[in-house]
């Protein structure tokens, strides 16, 4: 699996939510990406990249974007 | 105003009373404007104050908003499409509930200050983390409490998360067992509500004859401690009981409510309630609502600077403390720290862990 593969794979399983919906999420916009579901979402990323989230960064992971640029600070290249 | 998004990398407990309550004051009043010009009912009411802002030397002049209010009244200073989320108070059936409104700026500030303070006890790693509550606490969306909220909240400053009691409350043995196991000779964060965890954590424990080793655990707590002082449970005895039982001894409790998220008030080694840096505490004296002199009872106000989507950085609680002291805490945190002594009569029954009632 590519990571591009495996961090889309992190939305659909945590979220609960379709591939194809999965570049336009942001959260707090959709019911699946709720807070609850937020940290669904921090565990499966930590599990699929092998990484330990910081907590400001947990905090800025507000969309599908924004997390590509994150995980790059943990050398994770999507 | 202070860049809102630079006040989370100001140190939580650094600055004495000259330098905070300058801080405090400036940007205090600018909040008071900030809200006036865009909350028509907060408007009326500082207008209705008399209080003319630019006339202020202290913060303690501006005029406070009581808590209840956030019951009656839909208060918010944002336009409804900037509307990012809802938090709703723990009033149990019967009761009205606070409405609290947040943007998505207002939120990720309590996010951001709230694990800053949090850090400040627990370390910048995430730490392997225990909850003190069920399993069934965050599975039903629909059935989301206060309890639910705070648990997620804290969920941030841990990972590899289990709850130490099942969904039928019964204590997760063999899950804890195997945690521990897993996490030898780490420093693990514990969380709950004080309530649950005297009444289910310890009791369990207890009765199971099981006794985890979490000497190394740093355990928050809070939510209240009406459901323990009725029956005559003192902090002591709440410490002890965890001491015997699984060997925690670095126990913090907090003192914070969702009308204003974020800005908690941290327990320290000594015992005390500290104010960070981002918000402070005033004693009121119930008779006309002066400022209490230090270590007077009164009723306490507290002042935060997160509150951008709705007015609430100035609210009067129905909680009832004093001042114990300011810079010289000797654990060598700067700002007021202070006590809770209970709540005020005719109050409405209420807290986080209040929500839970026993079959």
């Amino acid at each position: 699996m590519t990571n591009l593969e495996k961090y889309i794979n992190a939305f659909v399983e945590s979220l609960e939510v379709a591939a194809e919906d999965v570049p336009a999420l942001k959260y707090g916009e959709s019911d699946q990406w709720d807070s609850v579901g937020h940290m669904s979402l921090i565990a499966a990323l930590e599990d699929a990249f092998d990484i330990m989230v910081d907590m400001d960064d947990i905090i800025d992971l507000s969309s599908f974007e924004k997390g590509k640029e994150i995980l790059a600070k943990y050398d994770v290249e999507i | 105003m202070f860049d809102v998004n630079e006040l989370p990398a100001l140190s939580a407990y650094e600055w004495a009373h000259e330098e905070k309550h300058a801080f405090l004051t400036r940007e205090l009043c600018e909040l008071t404007r900030h809200h006036a010009a865009r909350c028509p009912e907060y408007h009326k009411m500082l207008a209705a104050s008399g209080v003319d802002v630019d006339r202020v030397q202290r913060f303690e002049e501006l005029p406070f908003l009581p808590v209840r209010l956030f019951k009656e009244f839909s208060l918010k200073s944002v336009p409804d499409e900037e509307l990012h989320k809802t938090m709703t108070s723990s009033g149990t059936t019967g009761q009205q509930v606070s409405r609290i409104y947040l943007d998505r700026e207002t939120s990720t500030l309590q996010s951001k200050v709230l694990s800053r303070i949090v850090g400040e006890f627990l370390g910048k790693q995430r730490l392997p983390m225990i909850i003190l509550d069920t399993s069934a606490i965050i599975k039903n969306r629909a059935m989301f409490s206060a309890r639910g909220a705070g648990i997620l909240g804290f969920s941030m400053f841990g990972r590899d998360k289990i709850y130490a009691l099942d969904e039928n409350m019964q204590l997760d043995v063999e899950g804890l067992k195997a945690f521990l196991k897993k996490h030898e000779g780490e420093d693990i964060f514990l969380f709950g509500f004080t309530f649950m965890i005297w009444q289910h954590f310890c009791a369990e424990l207890r009765k199971s004859g099981y006794r985890p080793d979490l000497s190394r655990g740093v355990l928050i707590h809070g939510g209240g401690w009406k459901k323990l002082a009725d029956q005559h449970i003192t902090t002591a005895q709440f410490r002890q009981a965890l001491h015997e039982t699984c060997g925690l001894t670095r126990v913090h409790d907090y003192y914070g409510m969702v009308e204003q998220t974020g800005t908690i008030y941290m327990e320290c080694e000594c015992g005390h309630l500290h104010a960070p840096v981002w918000s402070d505490i005033t004693i009121r004296r119930p008779s006309d609502f002066g400022v209490a002199e230090k270590g007077a009872l009164g009723l306490i106000q507290v002042s935060s600077l997160l509150p951008h989507s709705y007015p609430g950085h100035m609210l009067l609680t129905e909680d009832e403390g004093r001042i114990l002291g300011e810079d010289d805490c000797p654990c060598g945190r700067k700002g007021k720290y202070f006590e809770i002594i209970g709540r005020i009569r005719r109050a409405e029954v209420r807290g986080c862990s209040d929500t839970y009632e026993q079959k």
